[in-house]
């Protein structure tokens, strides 16, 4: 009755009543739901690279957000995990009367694991946060409607360029850190292990083999990819305005990084097996 | 009507919405609605918030897709296009957004020229035409200003001047003024009839507020004086801007009147008199 707003309506029937099977049965459904969007928006952010139009301006300025933008956190916080490293480490070592050898566990754990994972966690924290928070603003803002009412795909003009220049970058911003990472761990063991800098940097470099860097450079690309698809799907699946903006930008952050660590653990299987095999 | 005036073939709807239906998690949202809408006609969609007039905006845009029933613009299903089409035929199409959507990261003048820039045209060719859209709004002033620099009616403004530097043949308002002061939505009005006026858009625009549609069917924009004039009471006036200007008010999912500026003033319906308060 449009002119008794007020009234109110029969009487709730038992079946409109919730149970416990069909909030389990619909957040399910809903989880499938955003893993098929998820992977659909980045099979799409790779399967545009094949055809045209493409994006460089906007490319390069997300290599540089990303990459430049990143260094100061990723080498700052390399360079004294290296020196965490050394200062755990050579202290049992030290037990033992073998503190020569901490030049070559630093080395392998930077280079194999806490190099790109670590890069990867503190490049998800700052990007994976800042994409999903700048899509969502400007999917809240209508930007992006706006953009394809101007016949622009998102997914390319935003989305791609994205993904491109984190995975570009990370590879990067993670050599940069490991290296970084190692001259931390000379200057601790200079001045705390009281070794020579050249002794350890002889067997920081000899401990490593073509695998270990292999896995350290392979694991960054997946990461990289991680952290971007992830933010710019948080970003563009926004709703409840600038307050889901918020959520969504916590949400990148957790998400990315967790699924930085899961498949940190995948990839280092699969390069242990490659590098027991192949090479 | 008189049936030995010559009539001219009819022309066929630059936009024709057919039992369309759309609907989200909380319901239908629109339910059967059909009209139409002619070549250099200006439909009013009249109704209070959440009536769905964005939504049917974004459907004649294809931006959304109907849950059943066709949406035809220029002639094209839009339901039976494919996403790449639909972006391609959107250059068509001109669309003012509520707040007007300017892409924050660019400058006036990139906002402006976006379309253009997109289709990789010449910047000698780009740079005349923005300034002579930006002309128009009269804002050439703020080519290398930001939007957060802008005011809420200046965002507005870029933001039909970005609609029309492709010359569009229709194009979309979305609430252009809702949220200013009345002498600034004066200005977007009037923007809106040198637009209908001079380029002879066919225009589909959505507000709640009744004062646009009667300013956009009363009056018309007199290119020889450079004014905004009214028109005549039996549609004598150059572009016969009266019989041009039809409403549509939403309500509750359907469609609850249509019709012209004079049966919207001259009805009794209790509703409706809510408008015109």
């Amino acid at each position: 009755m449009a002119n008794a707003p007020l009234q109110v309506s029969e009487q709730p029937r038992w079946e409109d009543k919730v149970s416990v099977l069909d909030v389990l049965s619909d957040s399910a459904m809903q989880f499938v739901a955003n893993v098929q969007e998820y992977s659909y928006l980045a099979a799409q952010s790779l399967t545009n690279l094949l055809g045209g139009p493409h994006y460089l301006r906007d490319l390069l300025d997300q290599m540089d957000d990303i990459g430049v933008g990143s260094l100061p956190i990723v080498l700052l916080t390399g360079f004294f995990i290296g020196v965490v490293m050394v200062l755990q480490t050579g202290s049992q070592f030290t037990r033992f009367g073998q503190s020569a050898l901490t030049g070559d566990v630093v080395s392998i754990a930077l280079v194999r694991e806490l190099g790109p994972t670590l890069t990867g966690v503190f490049v998800a924290g700052r990007c994976a946060a800042g994409i999903a928070s700048e899509l969502g603003s400007m999917l809240v803002t209508e930007q992006v409607d706006a953009m394809r009412a101007m016949g622009t795909d998102p997914s390319r003009k935003l989305v791609t360029p994205r993904v491109l220049a984190a995975v570009l970058m990370q590879p990067l911003l993670t050599g940069l850190a490991d290296f970084v990472g190692l001259l931390g761990g000379c200057a601790a063991s200079v001045f705390s292990l009281r070794l020579s800098a050249v002794e350890f940097w002889t067997r920081a470099i000899d401990a490593l083999e073509f695998g270990d860097i292999m896995q350290g450079m392979m694991k960054p690309v997946a990461f990289g990819f991680i952290l971007a698809t992830v933010g710019c799907y948080k970003g563009l699946t926004v709703s409840g305005g600038t307050q889901g903006v918020g959520r969504a930008t916590t949400q990148a952050v957790v998400v990315s990084s967790v699924l930085i660590i899961i498949s940190d653990a995948f990839l280092t299987k699969l390069a242990l097996y490659l590098a027991d095999k192949v090479f | 009507m008189v049936a030995s005036v010559s009539m001219k073939p009819r022309e066929s709807p630059a936009i024709e919405f057919n039992s369309v239906r759309i609907a989200f998690d909380e319901g239908d949202i629109l339910r059967d609605i059909s009209f139409r809408v002619m070549p250099r006609e200006t439909l009013i969609l009249l109704g209070e918030t959440g009536t769905g007039k964005t939504l049917s905006l974004k459907l004649a845009a294809g931006l959304l897709k109907a849950n059943s029933g066709s949406v035809h613009v220029l002639g094209k299903n839009l339901g039976e296009m494919s996403e790449r089409d639909l972006l391609r035929f959107r250059r068509e199409i001109g669309f003012v957004f509520q707040e007007g959507a300017l892409f924050d990261s660019m400058t006036v003048a990139e906002n402006v020229a976006y379309r253009l820039l997109e289709e990789k045209a010449d910047p000698d060719v780009v740079e005349p035409q923005v300034r002579e859209a930006l002309r128009f709004v009269e804002l050439e002033h703020t080519t290398e200003l930001v939007p957060s620099e802008l005011s809420g009616g200046m965002r507005r403004r870029v933001s039909i001047a970005r609609a029309l530097i492709t010359r569009p043949p229709i194009v979309l308002y979305d609430s252009p003024t809702a949220g200013l002061d009345p002498v600034t939505s004066q200005t977007i009005i009037t923007l809106i009839l040198r637009l209908r006026d001079i380029y002879g858009v066919t225009a589909l625009l959505a507000t709640h507020r009744l004062q646009d549609g009667f300013a956009l069917a009363n009056f018309h924009f007199d290119q020889d004086s450079n004014r905004v004039l009214p028109t005549s009471k039996n549609g004598q006036s150059a572009n016969s801007a009266s019989s041009s200007t039809r409403f549509l008010v939403l309500r509750d999912g359907g469609i609850y009147f249509e019709g012209s500026p004079e049966q919207l003033a001259a009805s009794n319906d209790a509703y409706l008199k809510r408008f015109l308060i």
